[in-house]
């Protein structure tokens, strides 16, 4: 693990530091747009660290998160279905549904199963010819090209009893509708490296122009983080606005073309809900026609699913970077990673979640109390 | 459908976000039920202590310690259901000698006798019976601990992965040792008898058909040996844990809850393999709450740290001990790790089991 530790160097991470704090001579407002990197800025305490000026805000792009309750619920109904064997990866199951997750189909006798690729998925549906296997396709660019793939391969190698149940979305549309909204802080953004590796960074100088806001792409270590921070402070105290690589190990401009071209042949852009937020144009992808075979929802009938979305959550405000987790009412009492109210305190990649696992201890005395586990 | 053109496309009005989904309960067992976090310890607390009653079990030690005719015998009993029945560096039937064994030993006891119950899944071979067998008879014996009794039983085909094993055994806990989260005080030293994340990650590469570029061996191992070395310095060690389900975090936590104090520990110290922290990487996982099958965790006194510490290098199984941070007066109850570039954070108890994240 030399490659990371190196990226993780406390002396690196000083001077980083120590540049930043030189630098800053203001308040500025900066978004990480993944949540990936919202865990590795609070794990690696990174917030704590920098200047008091510097405000971390966290961004909508974890996947879990975003993933509408109506679809979740089509995943329950689908999961539940004797004829199915559901696939999903692991950070699905115990994101909260109406009234139930997919661990607890799973208890109930559904066939849920835990996979590392879609392509195991398809594997799986090989080997079950007299069964429906069904994967459930979420996220950003990161996962899109290998799910395109997927379906690309089951319609190449005429698997029938594999479809997916698709729910992607596309950062850009997300930034848009960010710096769209009136009550918007946001100075500053740490892109997200993955997608860039995949996407290039095509879609961001007019999105950069229009808003005169800097467009940093950063990776996930604890030191991409502070470059990335760097780099974004830089921008601001000059007056600068322009689109920067400070990922250039992992993103090149132009992305990475066979992934796109897999993307453009197997989805279409189209509207899509984002779970707290609403429907964001042009924000998301489904199956392109010919593919339609393959489209779960369009194979089993999944309609008239009524979604139960009571009041109490405010991830959808936490998403948007309007709150921080433990300024939320419900936060370590209603809500906790054991009874969450809310994506973002159950995914993997979830604000909330990273708060509640690594932050308790700045809390309140008797809220932090509350959110410890009882053993 | 939420993602067709067709549908008007409302204004978006973020004001009025909002991420709702309602409270859950479970009717129903999960998995996390058996991962050795808060959903675990809630199935103990709300249904089978309750349902059990007795004073010995509210000890909640990983063996029960019992005055018996005049002698302090420890018990314990732990089922194995690992898939599959083989990997790197060991089997199911290795881990059903030295799970037991070890729970024992963080009480301070040497195993003497084990039970053994085989719950076997019809159709499977009597070959891999026979492998299992062996390698259980084998690691007894490096264990110095009997099979003194056991039972069979068989079920239908599809109830089971094959090979379920029940091991439950007794030993002598020697005069003068304690071994109990309550005898934790501020101060205690932390140490780890060597990597952690190792059995988890080399059973998770066989049984997902995973490929991190090396081979990762499991560390099951009988750790009574390593023990007498260590209360051989001293019997005043305060506590001891072998970090199975749940990783070190797990027990870290449950020692902090239960002793009333706080832990912190120097992220950095904590000794991660670099082919475990690779693997752990890839997946999304924290090689503090996966599992590990032959490491102990020690709370010692400060002012026996250090010979602990070179008894402990001294023998082969904590050749690569180390401190990694004390118990504080500070956040009783609490967890907190300074990170590597030097900030904190707290190390939670997992709630069920560590899932592998989408990207």
């Amino acid at each position: 693990m030399k490659y990371i530790d190196e990226f993780q160097d406390p002396e690196l991470a000083r001077r980083l530091l120590d540049d930043i704090h030189a630098t800053v001579t203001r308040p500025w407002a900066l978004m990480e747009v993944c949540g990936g990197q919202t865990h590795s800025i609070i794990r690696h305490g990174i917030d704590q660290l920098l200047p008091e000026q510097v405000e971390l805000i966290h961004g909508p792009g974890c996947p879990v998160c975003v993933t509408p309750l109506e679809v979740i619920d089509k995943a329950l109904e689908i999961a539940s279905r004797p004829e199915v064997i559901f696939c999903s990866f692991g950070d699905m199951l115990r994101v909260p549904g109406t009234g139930r997750d997919l661990f607890q189909v799973r208890g109930e006798g559904g066939d849920v199963r835990v996979v590392y690729s879609p392509l195991d998925a398809l594997r799986i549906a090989q080997q079950n010819p007299d069964r429906e296997v069904v994967f459930f396709g979420i996220g950003f660019e990161t996962t899109a090209p290998p799910n395109a793939m997927t379906v690309h391969q089951a319609r190449k190698l005429g698997i029938p009893n594999f479809s997916m149940l698709v729910s992607h979305v596309r950062v850009p549309p997300a930034i848009e509708a960010i710096m769209s909204s009136p009550s918007c802080r946001v100075q500053g953004f740490l892109a997200a490296g993955h997608v860039c590796s995949v996407m290039g960074m095509g879609e961001y100088p007019e999105l950069a122009e229009r808003f005169r806001v800097p467009i940093v792409v950063t990776g996930f270590e604890p030191l991409d983080i502070l470059e990335g921070v760097r780099r974004t402070v830089r921008q601001l105290e000059r007056g600068e606005h322009t689109v920067d690589n400070a990922y250039a190990r992992a993103v090149r401009a132009e992305g990475n073309p066979a992934a796109r071209a897999m993307l453009e042949d197997v989805f279409e852009v189209t509207d899509r809900a984002w779970r707290g937020i609403g429907v964001i144009p042009q924000s998301g992808w489904r199956l392109a026609p010919k593919y339609r075979a393959y489209d779960a929802e369009h194979r089993f009938s999944v309609d008239g699913i009524r979604t139960q979305e009571p009041a109490e959550c405010r991830s959808g405000e936490v998403l948007q970077g309007l709150l921080k987790p433990h300024e939320c009412e419900a936060f370590g009492t209603l809500c906790t990673p054991r009874t969450p109210l809310g994506a973002t305190m159950v995914s993997s990649e979830g604000a909330c979640a990273a708060y509640y696992l690594y932050r308790r201890l700045d809390m309140p005395a008797t809220k932090a109390q509350e959110a410890t586990p009882v053993v | 459908m939420s993602d067709t053109t067709d549908l008007p496309v409302p204004a978006l009005d973020v004001e009025a976000w909002t991420c709702p989904a309602p409270l859950r309960d479970r009717p129903r067992v999960v998995m996390g039920h058996g991962g050795g976090g808060v959903l675990s310890a809630e199935l103990v607390q709300q249904i089978f202590a309750p349902a059990f009653g007795g004073e010995v079990l509210a000890q909640m030690g990983d063996a029960a310690v019992l005055s018996l005719g005049g002698a302090r015998l420890a018990f314990s009993t732990d089922s194995y259901v690992v898939r599959p029945l083989f990997f790197p560096g060991g089997s199911i039937g290795d881990l059903a000698v030295n799970g037991t064994v070890n729970d024992l030993a963080m009480s301070g006891a040497r195993a003497a006798y084990l039970s053994c119950g085989f719950i076997l899944e019809e159709g499977v071979e009597l070959d891999v019976v026979t492998r299992v067998s062996v390698a259980l008879g084998a690691a007894a014996r490096t264990a110095c601990v009997e099979v003194a009794t056991g039972d069979t039983k068989v079920v239908e085909a599809g109830h089971g992965d094959g090979i379920y094993i029940n091991t439950a055994g007794i030993g002598l806990v020697p005069a003068g040792v304690d071994l109990r989260p309550e005898r934790v005080v501020p101060g205690d030293v932390v140490i780890v008898s060597g990597a952690i994340g190792v059995h988890g990650v080399a059973v998770m590469s066989v049984r997902e058909g995973l490929e991190f570029g090396v081979e990762i061996k499991s560390d099951c191992a009988a750790l009574g040996g390593l023990v007498d070395a260590m209360l051989a310095v001293t019997p005043d060690l305060h506590v001891l844990r072998d970090p199975t389900r749940g990783g070190l975090a797990a027990s870290l936590n449950e020692i902090a809850q239960a002793s009333g104090t706080g832990v912190v520990i120097q992220e950095r110290d904590v000794p991660v393999p670099p082919a475990v922290a690779n693997a752990c990487a890839i997946l999304g996982l924290d090689p503090m709450y996966i599992a590990n099958e032959g490491k102990l965790v020690a709370f010692v006194p400060r002012e026996h740290a250090d010979a602990v510490l070179g008894a402990m290098r001294a023998h082969p199984l904590g050749a690569d001990s180390v401190i990694i941070g004390e118990a504080v007066e500070a956040h009783p109850g609490m967890v907190v790790a300074r990170t590597g570039l030097g900030g904190t954070r707290v190390v939670d108890l997992p709630i069920g089991e560590q899932l592998p994240r989408i990207c």
